[in-house]
């Protein structure tokens, strides 16, 4: 087996153990997407004095199982009145940018003599970007298709809010690269690799919180839900969808909460790095390889409670705070915040 | 009438005191007990008066206590009950101070309203609205529960003794107009 990888050209080699990585990365993801759901409805019970499904195997576990099958079999329906061309793109394009993400996070160092990451962009994050704004098509084509009032008006509300976020996004995260020279990924996080108060969360906290505040509203999770809105819109873009393609809008949905967790915990929280323990640095061997992963989906999945934790405690901003905030609050901090750090890196050099 | 609007300082206006205060909220509900009954496993405690199915019963000695009078029948308001007399040939009753017994009485689950109304209008005190509140099958045939069935469902209703029942509420009735 060694000798007949050995024998192999470094071309071979490459797409092998690339597709054994994307393979490797994409079931992990989906299911992360699978048992968020899960934890999302247990916590969300518990915090509401409930106990959430704990029928489906040991406490719940096999509950997405469940799920999947069901949404498989259920009756798909599709609607008279819909444009069935888009219909049929919207879903298929919700869970497309989420996915395509992933090949630019490094979400672990080295196992073996492979790179962790799928794809060592060195415009990862331009990439990331040019992928997260083709997630508003998903729902501006549903809330298109649907062809009736509340999707329309769910499907607007989210090109808005997409839009004006996504600026926000964007300016925001420029320090970060400012500070690190980089574009790349990998380069930010071994930036970063240098004990806790080389994350740049502490270098720059405004950052951060603009980039998850918006976040926030490039996933559509609460406070930033408007585009499904269960009270005013009677479910939003969705309403129409049935059986498979509603469980893609859902599963887009979580996809796109993973990885905007792991884009925070790239760009923010040092990535697989954990100061502390001689785990700064790039693995050398296979257990350290491993570990690194490990403490990489242990930051996302902190994260991923975050937004958990925030939907089930938040009321829904209304239409016009949301665009305050956005373009009144966070844009012109990301630029005060884009001048400063340009100042100082001047100051200092 | 205008509520005054109560205008934000700074500090509420950084949403940070709102943002903890949500915080401590959520937090103090996740540890809190559940208020959740596990179903099938616990069970709330029916109680007394609650109208669940009506089911026959028998007296302290084993009988039936059902003469086939058919009051139930006719006051059903849904139509669930059937009774079978036995017809003025046929077979007598089997305990004493009765005249005859149902060859059959049926009571159909699905029609059921569990309004009560047989169990007040029963002049032997032969049905009774009971506990039972789950009832299940697979067809409707076999929610149509048999005489039999409703006899063994409702077992033996001890102590009841209906005539003096009756002397007591005779007797409240003689002094009824409650004089002055």
């Amino acid at each position: 087996m060694i000798d007949w990888l050995n024998n192999l050209s470094d071309a071979q080699q490459f797409a092998l153990f690339t597709g054994v990585k994307i393979l490797a990365a994409f079931a992990i993801l989906m299911t992360m997407v699978a048992y968020i759901v899960l934890v999302e409805r247990r916590v969300c019970a518990f915090m509401q004095d409930r106990l959430g499904p704990n029928r489906v195997g040991p406490f719940g576990l096999l509950q997405p199982a469940a799920d999947g099958i069901k949404a498989f079999f259920k009756e798909e329906f599709t609607p008279a009145h819909v444009r069935k061309i888009y219909f049929f793109l919207a879903p298929a394009i919700a869970l497309m940018p989420a996915i395509l993400n992933l090949a630019v996070i490094p979400f672990g160092s080295k196992i073996g003599n492979q790179p962790m990451v799928l794809a060592n962009l060195n415009v990862g994050i331009l990439y990331t970007f040019g992928f997260v704004s083709l997630g508003v098509y998903s729902i501006v084509l549903a809330g298109y298709a649907a062809n009736s009032k509340y999707p329309f008006l769910g499907g607007i509300r989210s090109s808005a809010q997409m839009i004006s976020y996504e600026i926000s996004m964007g300016l925001s995260v420029i320090p970060v690269f400012m500070l690190v020279g980089s574009l790349n990924l990998s380069d930010v996080i071994s930036y970063q690799a240098h004990g806790l108060f080389s994350w740049l969360v502490f270098k720059q906290p405004l950052a951060f919180a603009i980039f998850l505040g918006a976040a926030f509203a490039e996933t559509n999770r609460t406070p930033f839900d408007l585009p499904e809105a269960e009270q005013e819109l009677a479910g939003g873009y969705n309403i129409e969808y049935s059986s498979i393609k509603f469980a893609l809008f859902f599963m887009g949905e979580y996809a796109n909460m993973i990885l905007a967790s792991a884009m925070m915990v790239t760009l923010f929280f040092g990535g697989w790095t954990l100061p502390g323990f001689g785990l700064d640095q790039t693995a050398t061997t296979l257990p350290g390889g491993i570990a690194h992963v490990a403490i990489f989906l242990a930051k996302v999945f902190l994260f991923l409670l975050l937004f958990i934790w925030v939907r089930w405690m938040w009321p829904r901003f209304r239409y016009d705070q949301l665009m305050d905030l956005g373009w009144r609050r966070f844009l012109p901090l990301a630029l005060a915040n884009i001048v400063v750090t340009a100042v100082v890196l001047w100051m200092k050099s | 009438m205008i509520v005054e609007r109560k205008k934000l300082n700074l500090w509420e206006r950084l949403y940070l005191p709102a943002i903890a205060g949500g915080f401590r909220v959520t937090l103090r509900h996740f540890f809190k007990r559940k208020v959740t009954m596990q179903y099938p496993e616990e069970k709330w405690v029916v109680p007394e008066g609650y109208r669940g199915a009506p089911y026959l019963v028998r007296d302290q000695d084993g009988n039936t206590k059902c003469v086939s009078c058919q009051l139930c029948e006719f006051v059903c308001p849904p139509k669930a009950i059937k009774i079978i007399p036995p017809g003025p040939a046929g077979r007598l009753a089997e305990r004493p101070n009765a005249e005859k017994m149902p060859l059959e009485f049926e009571i159909n689950m699905l029609r059921c309203i569990f309004c009560g109304f047989c169990q007040e209008v029963c002049p032997e005190e032969a049905i009774f609205l009971q506990k039972d509140y789950s009832l299940t099958g697979t067809s409707r045939e076999e929610m149509i529960y048999n005489k039999e069935k409703l006899l063994t469902l409702g077992g033996t209703v001890g102590g009841v003794q209906k005539w003096k029942h009756k002397l007591e509420e005779a007797k409240e009735q003689e002094n009824f107009p409650v004089k002055v």
